[in-house]
């Protein structure tokens, strides 16, 4: 903890050659609630006191709020989210056949307004896509994550895993220099965790609001001083997935709360 | 510079009021959004008025070292009775360094049964808290605490 | 939009204290905060809390803009009677939040 962070950034960039980061064993794995001081951590576990389930009730409202031309809720179809949505976003980002890529949530919701509401898409990190984003993830709280199973997926894990061992940007930092290699170090005041994404959406203490993997993604990469992809690309769904995969067998924390 | 002077300094001596230091005017720095020593004695000043401020009875919980300044839960409490001849009116909590010295009064009484109440406040820096309570004999008690606030490491862009 | 998270337990005995819990959805704008433009952000915040019971005021607080975002307010009371708890949020831009929760006192 006392070595400067300056030395050890410096350290890495010095190391230009391409990375053969050494993935966390499985045993080591620690869930990004570990990392953090005992009272943010009683801020997550008191649904009273967590932010997050601001958004996961008005989730709740919008899930049984009739909606588009069609005039549905997702409950009509799915009835209790309790029941049917249970799991769901601990397999997530799934494939989906009719685009021959993975989906992510918000993308499986914004679908499902389209197709079956013809209700409009609602806009990345919006307040509504949040919520329901957050009200159907928060279903899965406590169950193990078994994204990027499927066959299919493989190439796409694979895409996943390149992009997060890729050296980019200005700082010509890899997420898997801080995130495999420096885990349980600190960057300047703040732990750096092993970037499992177990409680997606989540209520950052920085942001002051509930944000999804996206905004987290983005914000990283900005930070790395790399172009951010845009949200909704498939580089970002790709990642989400390849993160999810490599978390496989953690349970889900939504919604989390992170410093 | 030198109206930002001049407005700066008009409004430290709004803000010391009538408090006895007309003949010792201090410097004021040239940053008027950062608060000074000055401000969190005036408004606690304005709280407790000439009385006198103990040190003891409140306890202030707070993590010595802060995830993130913007969110840093809070608890305050004391040990008393609560009943109508001897409970804690109000609690008073202040900080050192934010733009502002306020932080939040909370007014209790007999009716709450226990003196205490929890929120989550913002930090902009390293900085003492002050919390004061105010019993009903009139008294005012006080406690301190020393905060560390670090930087977030990633600064993000607006997208 | 605002949403309000009570906590309040829905019974409890003659002369016992509980705690209740409020969480508030709102964004406390401090009003120093600048856009990346340079413009001042204007203040937007709850600046006051009340809580009463059976319509008598048991709790007050007065908030400034270093309370965080979407404000955590716990505090306690001694069970007296069965009754409602009338919670109101007021704020800057006439911003006005109520909730209630009623309890079983045996």
């Amino acid at each position: 903890m006392t070595q400067s962070p300056a030395i050890t950034v410096a350290a890495l960039l010095v190391m230009a050659a391409p990375l053969v980061a050494a993935e966390i064993p499985q045993g080591q794995r620690r869930s990004g609630f570990t990392f953090m001081a005992p009272e943010t951590q009683a801020m997550q576990n008191d649904d009273d006191a967590n932010p997050g389930m601001l958004w996961v009730l008005d989730g709740e409202k919008l899930w049984n709020g009739k909606a588009g031309a069609a005039d549905k809720a997702c409950a009509d179809c799915h009835n209790d989210a309790r029941f049917s949505m249970k799991g769901v976003a601990a397999r997530y980002p799934v494939y989906d056949k009719s685009r021959g890529r993975p989906v992510d949530l918000e993308a499986r919701i914004n679908l499902c307004r389209a197709e079956r509401q013809q209700a409009t898409p609602l806009a990345y990190e919006s307040h509504d896509l949040l919520a329901l984003t957050a009200f159907i993830a928060q279903q899965s709280r406590g169950i193990e994550i078994s994204a990027g199973s499927d066959r299919e997926l493989e190439s796409f894990v694979a895409k996943g895993r390149e992009l997060f061992m890729r050296r980019q940007g200005q700082l010509n930092l890899a997420c898997a220099n801080c995130h495999d290699d420096n885990w349980d170090k600190h960057l300047a005041g703040s732990a750096i965790t092993q970037a499992h994404p177990t409680g997606y959406p989540e209520y950052r203490l920085e942001w002051q609001s509930l944000g999804s993997l996206q905004r987290r993604l983005r914000s990283c990469i900005s930070g790395i001083r790399a172009q951010p992809y845009d949200y909704g690309a498939p580089e970002l769904v790709e990642l989400e997935l390849y993160l999810m995969s490599r978390a496989k067998g953690m349970p889900m924390d939504v919604p989390g709360v992170r410093p | 510079m030198d109206n930002q002077d001049l407005s700066t300094r008009r409004r430290f001596l709004g803000l010391a009021g009538s408090a006895a230091v007309a003949g010792t005017i201090p410097i004021v720095t040239l940053r008027p959004l950062k608060a000074t020593p000055e401000m969190l004695a005036s408004a606690i000043r304005n709280v407790v008025g000439s009385a006198a401020v103990t040190t003891g009875k409140v306890k202030l919980d707070i993590p010595p070292l802060v995830e993130n300044g913007n969110t840093v839960p809070m608890t305050v409490s004391l040990i008393s009775p609560m009943t109508p001849v001897d409970h804690v009116k109000s609690i008073h909590v202040f900080n050192e360094k934010n733009p502002q010295p306020n932080i939040g009064n909370f007014y209790l009484g007999p009716a709450c049964g226990r003196a205490q109440i929890s929120t989550r406040i913002r930090l902009a820096d390293s900085q003492k808290v002050v919390a004061i309570a105010h019993l009903s004999d009139g008294s005012f008690w006080s406690a301190t605490a020393d905060v560390v606030v670090t930087l977030a490491a990633c600064t993000e862009e607006a997208s | 939009m605002a949403a309000a998270l009570i906590n309040v337990p829905a019974k409890a005995k003659r002369g016992q204290i509980i705690e209740i819990k409020t969480l508030m959805s709102h964004i406390m704008e401090t009003g120093f905060r600048r856009t990346a433009a340079g413009e001042l952000l204007p203040r937007d915040i709850i600046t006051s809390f009340i809580c009463r019971f059976n319509g008598n005021a048991i709790f007050r607080a007065d908030l400034f803009p270093a309370i965080a975002a979407n404000p955590f307010i716990s505090f306690f009371t001694v069970a007296t009677e069965s009754g409602k708890f009338d919670f109101e949020w007021i704020g800057d831009n006439g911003f006005s939040e109520t909730a209630s929760a009623s309890i079983t006192v045996e």
